[in-house]
């Protein structure tokens, strides 16, 4: 116990000043960020008056801010007359059948052209296909590679080949593959759809790969040997000390493919005009109005928020299955 | 009190047998012989302590045993077959714990417990799990894991581990090297206590002499390396139990105590004093400036 009097006053002292150095922090975690983001716009701003373009004065923030209300409003017009366009006809059939008891109602899609927000939705049904399918196959293989000497020898020669080949120049090829391979009378899919979807798994599977490789292969040794006298078979080995002990490596492959995928996506859809976020850039800028860069910049700065959603997205898939809680992930 | 190498246990049934081991490293400049003829008898329930100095080869002797290492003449034998492979009736307690930081403490044992099952029931296993946590004085944290425990617990934890797998010989790397002298006696103590009521056959790997002589029955004392092998052997003669403090009086342990220091320090000494270092730089110095 303390027995001197002035103990309690410095215990209090420290006290204060782990507070008021708590309160700086929080304060600074908060405050940065916005003045950063605030300086941004405002250089924006100043740029933009500037710089005339063809297509008239580039957006500078308001102009941005505007369209993205006019974007929502859109939206919401077009859900408006999809639901009107199936009332008359869900009257129409009722009226019918009233008429006529045999008549079997048929039900007409709505087909108005996709809106900035049905864009979106493709865009990320396609990324998140593309990107499940290249890891179930990029995870087990980087694993028997990490485990297998051989397997690595085998495989490393492919992996440097194909990793730094850019999307785009596969996308003719899967174009062609796609539309030759993939016929049937009742597609479940759209072959555009197929398309992008495979060119992003082609650039998504690298960096999972060589990721979880490195990860598995770097196992602590003590640990394998534990397996060893433990005599575990292949089966638990992979599930009771590889893949607990790979988790943070398969998680940075997994994140860096993402993101990879992500960017890939947008580039292969302007290309080759498939549905999604890049084929509203790419429309936009075909279409040429006043607006049509205000429009752009909207869509840019949302393919940025939605990168950046993902990502975080994975990084609380991560910290969920990580056992090292203590790390700090970013 | 030191005996030339022989074994006194020719005459009892054989248990574990080192015979005429010898290891080849390939490296780089070559193969490298870290071990050669290595003889070693070793009976039932024996506590064999392995001393000698850094780099000599008392963990590749351990990892042969343990089947981690295959030597490259000669071989281990345990009850009549030959040591080929790990497995858990040779269990080691490695030197940094080794537990898989996934896991509970609980799921840890748990592991080991159900690769050697031995037709356990769910519940048995779940009291056998229990019983080796209780062993080592670590039920109380059963749920912890183990980044959350200090170094003494998770040695405790390795250590369950390993008795959980009810192994005939228990191998020891080291066990307490990390630890400070206080957890160190702790865990000295834990040990000579499973060890009088389990009577497992054990080899640990030390550097301090006092726990050679405090645990042993035999202390097998290691050459210098490279092509190491048994300096010599000392037999522990002292009544079990054995009590820490009154051993500290005891004539018969100081003995051994010195017996063990001479061996290390003057048979086979390995620091060099600084006037002999000196006179090494001196000598290469007029080499290097001759030769130019
Ligand atoms: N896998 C290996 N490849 C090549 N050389 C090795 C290997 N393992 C051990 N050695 C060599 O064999 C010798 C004995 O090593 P070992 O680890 O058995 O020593 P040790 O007695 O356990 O030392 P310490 O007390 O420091 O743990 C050393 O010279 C070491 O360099
Ligand atoms: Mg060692």
């Amino acid at each position: 116990m303390m027995k001197t009097n002035i103990a309690p006053v410095i215990f209090r002292k420290i006290q204060q000043n782990v507070i008021r150095e708590r309160f700086f922090a929080g304060l600074n975690a908060m405050l940065l960020p916005i003045i950063g983001i605030l300086i941004f716009i405002a250089l924006w701003a100043a740029v933009a008056k500037n710089i005339d373009t063809s297509l008239g004065e580039f957006p500078g923030p308001t102009q941005v801010w505007e369209q993205s209300f006019i974007l929502v409003n859109e939206h919401k017009a077009q859900q408006e007359k999809a639901e009107a366009f199936y009332q008359r006809q869900e009257k129409r059939n009722a009226k019918r059948v009233a008429e006529d008891p045999d008549y079997v109602p048929t039900l007409k899609i709505f087909t108005g052209a996709p809106t900035f927000f049905d864009q979106i939705w493709t865009s990320l049904y396609t990324v998140a296909v593309g990107f499940f399918v290249a890891s179930i196959i990029a995870v087990p293989l980087g694993i028997l590679c990490g485990l297998s000497k051989g397997t690595y020898a085998a495989i490393n020669p492919l992996i440097q080949l194909f990793k730094p080949v850019s999307p785009l120049a596969w996308l003719p090829l899967v174009t062609m593959v796609v539309s030759a391979v993939y016929v049937s009378d009742d597609p479940m899919f759209s072959k555009s759809f197929i398309t992008s979807a495979v060119t992003v798994s082609l650039c998504c599977l690298w960096p999972t790969l060589i990721n979880t490789a490195v990860g598995v292969s770097s196992i602590d040794k003590d640990l394998i040997n534990v397996s060893k006298v433990l005599r575990l078979n292949a089966f638990k080995h992979v599930l009771k000390i590889v893949l607990p002990s790979s988790i943070p490596a398969i998680f940075t492959g997994l994140r860096l493919s993402l993101g990879i995928g992500w960017m890939v996506l947008i580039a292969a859809e302007m290309l080759a005009q498939n549905p999604g976020l890049g084929k509203f850039v790419w429309d936009e800028f075909q279409n040429g109005s006043s607006e049509s860069l205000a429009r752009i910049m909207v869509a840019v700065l949302t393919i940025g928020v939605i990168g950046f959603i993902l990502d975080r997205l994975m990084l609380s898939i991560q910290r969920r299955v990580s056992w090292d809680k203590s790390v700090s992930l970013r | 009190m030191t005996k030339p190498i022989q074994n006194k246990t020719s005459g009892l049934q054989r248990h574990l047998e080192l015979s005429d081991i010898g290891i080849d490293f390939p490296t780089a400049k070559g193969p490298f012989c870290a071990l050669k003829n290595l003889n070693l008898k070793i009976s039932k329930g024996e506590f064999i302590s392995l001393i000698g100095h850094s780099g000599c080869g008392k963990s590749t002797v351990l990892n042969i045993v343990a089947g981690l290492y295959q030597a490259t003449t000669g071989g281990v034998i345990l009850d009549s077959a030959e040591v080929n492979e790990p497995g858990p009736e040779r269990a080691v307690v490695f030197q940094n714990h080794s537990l898989l930081p996934w896991l509970s403490v609980y799921k840890n044992v748990e592991l080991a417990v159900k690769q050697t099952r031995n037709g356990r029931s769910r519940a048995e296993m779940k009291a056998w799990v229990e019983h080796n946590l209780d062993l080592v004085h670590m039920t109380h944290a059963a749920d912890k894991l183990p980044s959350e425990l200090s170094g003494g617990m998770k040695q405790r934890v390795g250590i369950a581990r390993a008795l959980s797998m009810q192994p005939k010989v228990l191998l020891m790397d080291e066990p307490f090297g990390a630890l400070d002298a206080l957890t160190r006696a702790h865990l000295q103590d834990s040990v000579i206590e499973i060890h009088a009521s389990l009577g497992n056959t054990v080899i640990m790997i030390t550097h301090d002499v006092d726990e050679a002589v405090l645990l042993s029955d035999r202390i097998v004392m290691m050459t210098n390396g490279p092509a190491a092998t048994i300096g010599e052997i000392l037999d522990v003669d002292l009544e079990r139990p054995r009590d820490r403090l009154e051993m500290t009086d005891n004539i018969k342990y100081n003995q051994y105590r010195h017996a063990v220091l001479t061996f290390l320090y003057e048979k086979q000494n390995k620091i060099q004093t600084v006037s002999r270092v000196k006179a090494d730089i001196a000598r290469s110095k007029k080499k290097s400036s001759s030769a130019a």
